[in-house]
This record gives structure tokens, C-alpha cells and sequence, in this order.
């Protein structure tokens, strides 16, 4: 038995947050404040999805906590061990088995279905932030739905380098109405966002949440001529041979070696188990 | 013929000073409308009122809008408010640093407001870019240098295509030559009178030069103290000027 309350915060924190999360998903894409809560973590190791998973966890959840797709970082155990303590709830490393998942950076390669919740955690809500740095003007585009400026990035992007460069937190329109910062997602998730499960954003040092119900309409910004594209290193897996997973460049050695590997590591390992092998995986090389 | 502009009594004020107190007058299709008046005879703050950017405290400034004809903009609804400024209607600041986005090429400067009202089309924003570029002789190839590598002269010249752009009708000049060395500032004022006459654009010009308001106003009004002393053709009111502050004015320019 712990000294803490379920989940950690207390139940009147745990009501506000919830009633956030309800208003984000009645207007997706919408950054709706809340009064974060200092939490035993640094800001920037994820206190806003903490809070926000803190508050939809219930007794009977599963609780999956990945970061940049893997399940064994510090980030990813950290988090999960902290339910683990303050909620006794069950923990998995399984997609498919996990009824909540905490995420940073990226979105798991097994599609989610109904009655999933994916969190993320969230740096910075706002995506207009470094266009236009008075947030009482922002807000006021976000009012007004002023999203010029938001292709103006884009514009420098292919005028400097002859494409879109933006590969993480590429700005999407929501339900044709708010532009959202996915968080730093590679744009290769961005696709995936359109799914079946609740999608929750929360942004602790920000203070804000926002949200996406099922299946909301979600649309990478691009221009006609210069469409978006869901780019991923051109390689298959190295251990899995996935041609279709996004990959996470590793070096190997002092003299240049590298191997491409799937940045999902649940994904990668029931493949394996299911005898996928790639290139590098010398060990189990068929 | 129907004004433009018009502007109705218009009052501001700061607590117990005088912005500026009743001013009225008319602004037709392509006419060029000159303001001077020395510092603190409330140009500026007549200037941002108009363009909504300070509330007056009471009167109209009626614009003639395309679609709904003339409309109180203070009555206005503020999307419709921020629309119009940045279709039909341009500002630029004497400072072109608080007209430019510093951090964006120039390209991005001049695409901005095509973007903002729905251009999409990479190619076709670069295009419009390099052609008004051209129009205020800034060489094609700066295109994707920042402002902050640009002269003084040549910002605010960005800043004018980047106001002109959208071809809007009504464009607010606020000391557009101030500090500008003379040689740049003939340059600057060539190529403004051009762009007016040939766009046909109607334009505020608020200035305490009168070298400024003779080239390129058709008609003039001077400030004192908060109101308007003296209106007239530009040419008339500076060989003939009848109020004693107007005297003043026009005696005070040195004559090299």
C-alpha cells in the first residue's frame, strides 16, 4: 500500500484536468488552459502527459509509456514505474494490450483502435510560437482562424532548402478550423492521426491541453505545388526488415558503420517473433 | 462620386491632452492626401486612428468597401477589420523595422499577406514576389536574404512591396522618408509617386517634410495642437498659406 493518492494527484486536480481534456475534445485542436501542477519530474520530461494520463487512468487500465517509439528509455521507465507506485495499475511494452499510452515523439506503428487513449507529451503548444512571439496575438489568430503566417514557414522552408524541411511538429489543421502543433511526431506520423483512439496533448510547463476525438480530420499544411509527404529514411529495418515502419539511424562503430533500425521497438520485436529477420540481424539470420 | 474615405469628426484623446479633436474631411479614388504639422500636432495619432490601430474616442472613418460600399470601419466586426487591412488597405510605418518581419526573408516579407489571404501556390507567391521586388529596384537574387542584411533605404522599399502586394486602394504612409539620407529619399519618393499614379492608389501621407508633401500630395491639411488648421490644394497652401502657424511652417524650410 502507498501513502499516495490513485494516480498520484489528488481528485479535485484530477477533476479540472478532466474537465480540460472534455472542452479540447469538443473543439479538437483548441488549447484549452489548466492549472498544471508541479510534479516530481523536471518540465521537459513529460509533466503534461503525466498529468493528463494521471487523470483518465482508471483501477482497470493497462498503462504503456513509450519515448521516441522505444519502451526501455529512461523517460519511458521512469514514467511507468511511477504509475506502477502511486496506482498499482498493470504495465505493458504491448501495443494491442495497452488500454492508455503515454508517448513522446511518435506515434506506435500498430494502428490504435477504439477505446485506446494515447497521450503525448507536449514542449510547445503553440505552433505559431517562433512566428510571432506576442502570445496575445496568437491567440488572437487562433480566434480569427489568421493562418498565413503559418505558410510563411513553410515558404522560407522551400525557399531556403527547395523543399518543405520540417520534419518533426509539422503543423496540421484540425477539423478545418485550428491549426495544431502534433508535438515534435516525426511528419511521417502525421497520417496515422486520423484514427480510431482519443488522442490527448498535454503541456505541462505551458499549462495547456488539447485534444483530438476519433477520427477528426487532420491536415498536414503544404502548398499545391510543394505537397506534403511522409517522409522516412529510405531503408528497410535492420533487424526486422520492415520497409514500412519509421526508422532511427544507429552508429555501430568508430569507422562510419550504422544500421537502420524501427524506432518502435514493440513493433520491431513481434515482428521477429513472427521470423521477419532483416539484413543486420546477424545473430538470428535465417 | 463616391469618397473613399471619409472621415467624420474624429476625436482622440489622452486623458487631458489632445490627440486630436474634430477633424473631418474626404478622400476620393487616387487622390493623394498630404498631413503635416510639427511634432506632437497629432498627425500620427490621427494616422493610427484611421487605420484602426489606436480607438478614437468618438466620430466615423467611413471606407468605401468593395463589396458592401461605404461602411463605418469603427462599427465593424474585427475580423472584418483585420481583413480589410490587410487587403484593401496598406500602412507603412516610418521605422520599416516595425513593418517587416526581421526574422523572414524578403520573399516571405512580400508573400506574407498573399498567404494570409489564401495563396497556396509556392510558385505563384515566388513569382508576384521577384515582379514587386522589381518594381522597388531591389536586385531578384536578394530575394532570400533577411531584411537585417538590407540598407536603410532598401527596407523600406521592401516594406512598400510588401504593403503593396494585395493591391490594396488605400495606402497609410506614416514619414515613409524619415531617416532616410536625401539622395535615398529622392529615389524613395520617384518611385512612390510612380507606384501611386500608375496603380491609381489613394494614400495618407502623414509628414513633417513639405518637400514630401509637394511631390507628391494633391491636397493638403495642417495640424496644430491637435487640430486642423488649414486644408487646401497642396500647391496653394504652400505658396499662399493663410493660417499664421501655416506661414511659419513654410518660412521655416531653408532654401539651399
Amino acid at each position: 500500500m502507498s501513502d499516495y493518492n490513485f494516480a498520484y494527484l489528488d481528485e479535485q486536480t484530477k477533476r479540472m484536468i478532466r474537465r480540460a481534456i472534455l472542452k479540447g475534445l469538443a473543439i479538437p485542436g483548441y488549447q484549452v488552459p489548466f492549472a498544471s501542477r508541479e510534479m516530481p519530474m523536471p518540465y521537459g520530461w513529460g509533466t503534461g502527459g503525466v498529468q493528463v494520463s494521471a487523470a483518465v487512468l482508471c483501477p482497470e487500465d493497462t498503462l504503456k509509456v513509450i519515448d521516441q517509439g522505444a519502451d526501455d528509455t529512461t523517460n519511458a521507465v521512469s514514467i511507468r514505474r511511477f504509475f506502477e507506485r502511486t496506482a498499482q495499475i498493470a504495465v505493458t511494452t504491448a501495443t494491442a494490450d495497452a488500454t492508455v499510452i503515454q508517448t513522446r515523439h511518435r506515434i506506435p506503428e500498430e494502428p490504435l483502435r477504439d477505446g485506446q487513449i494515447l497521450v503525448y507529451q507536449v514542449p510547445i503548444p503553440e505552433p505559431l510560437r517562433f512566428l510571432e512571439p506576442r502570445e496575445s496575438e496568437t491567440r488572437k489568430m487562433h480566434a480569427l482562424e489568421e493562418y498565413g503566417l503559418m505558410h510563411v514557414k513553410l515558404y522560407e522552408d522551400i525557399s531556403r532548402h527547395g523543399h518543405i524541411a520540417t520534419a518533426y511538429a509539422y503543423p496540421v489543421k484540425v477539423a478545418d478550423r485550428y491549426v495544431m502543433d502534433p508535438s515534435p511526431i516525426p511528419k511521417f506520423d502525421n497520417p496515422k492521426m486520423e484514427m480510431a483512439a482519443i488522442q490527448l496533448f498535454g503541456a505541462g510547463r505551458e499549462q495547456r491541453i488539447y485534444a483530438l476525438p476519433p477520427f477528426t480530420r487532420v491536415v498536414s499544411l503544404d502548398f499545391e505545388d510543394h505537397p506534403f509527404v511522409a517522409s522516412k529514411a529510405d531503408h528497410p529495418c535492420g533487424l526486422c526488415g520492415a520497409q514500412d515502419s519509421y526508422l532511427d539511424e544507429v552508429i555501430v562503430d568508430d569507422a562510419g558503420g550504422r544500421m537502420f533500425v524501427c524506432s518502435d521497438t514493440d513493433y520491431c520485436a513481434g515482428r521477429q517473433v513472427d521470423g521477419h529477420r532483416g539484413s543486420d540481424n546477424k545473430e538470428y539470420a535465417a | 462620386m463616391t469618397p473613399l474615405l471619409q472621415v467624420k469628426g474624429l476625436t482622440k484623446t489622452y486623458g487631458r491632452h489632445i490627440g486630436c479633436r474634430d477633424v473631418s474631411f474626404d478622400l476620393f479614388p487616387g487622390e493623394v492626401m498630404g498631413i503635416v504639422g510639427e511634432s506632437g500636432s497629432g498627425k500620427s495619432t490621427l494616422l493610427n486612428s484611421m487605420a484602426g490601430h489606436v480607438v478614437p474616442d468618438a466620430g466615423q472613418v467611413i471606407f468605401d468597401t468593395r463589396d458592401a460600399g461605404p461602411r463605418d470601419t469603427r462599427a465593424m466586426s474585427e475580423p472584418e477589420r483585420r481583413m480589410l487591412s490587410r487587403t484593401d488597405w496598406a500602412f507603412v510605418h516610418q521605422h520599416a523595422r516595425d513593418g517587416l518581419r526581421m526574422g523572414v526573408s524578403a520573399g516571405g516579407n512580400v508573400g506574407e499577406r498573399l498567404m494570409a489571404v489564401g495563396a497556396r501556390n509556392y510558385g505563384a507567391i515566388r513569382a508576384s514576389a521577384i515582379d514587386w521586388l522589381d518594381r522597388v529596384e531591389i536586385r531578384a537574387d536578394r530575394i532570400d536574404d533577411r531584411p537585417t542584411t538590407f540598407s536603410g533605404g532598401m527596407q523600406q522599399r521592401l516594406q512598400i512591396a510588401r504593403n503593396l502586394v494585395t493591391g490594396p486602394r488605400l495606402v497609410f504612409m506614416d514619414e515613409p522618408t524619415g531617416g532616410l539620407d536625401v539622395s535615398v529619399q529622392a529615389r524613395l519618393l520617384d518611385l512612390l509617386r510612380g507606384l501611386v499614379r500608375d496603380m491609381g492608389l489613394s494614400a495618407i501621407i502623414v509628414t513633417h517634410d513639405l518637400a514630401v508633401v509637394r511631390l507628391l500630395a494633391d491636397r493638403l491639411m495642417v495640424m496644430k495642437g491637435g487640430d486642423v488648421v488649414e486644408t487646401g490644394l497642396t500647391d496653394q497652401v504652400l505658396d499662399d498659406p493663410q493660417h499664421g502657424y501655416t506661414q511659419l511652417l513654410v518660412s521655416s524650410v531653408l532654401q539651399v
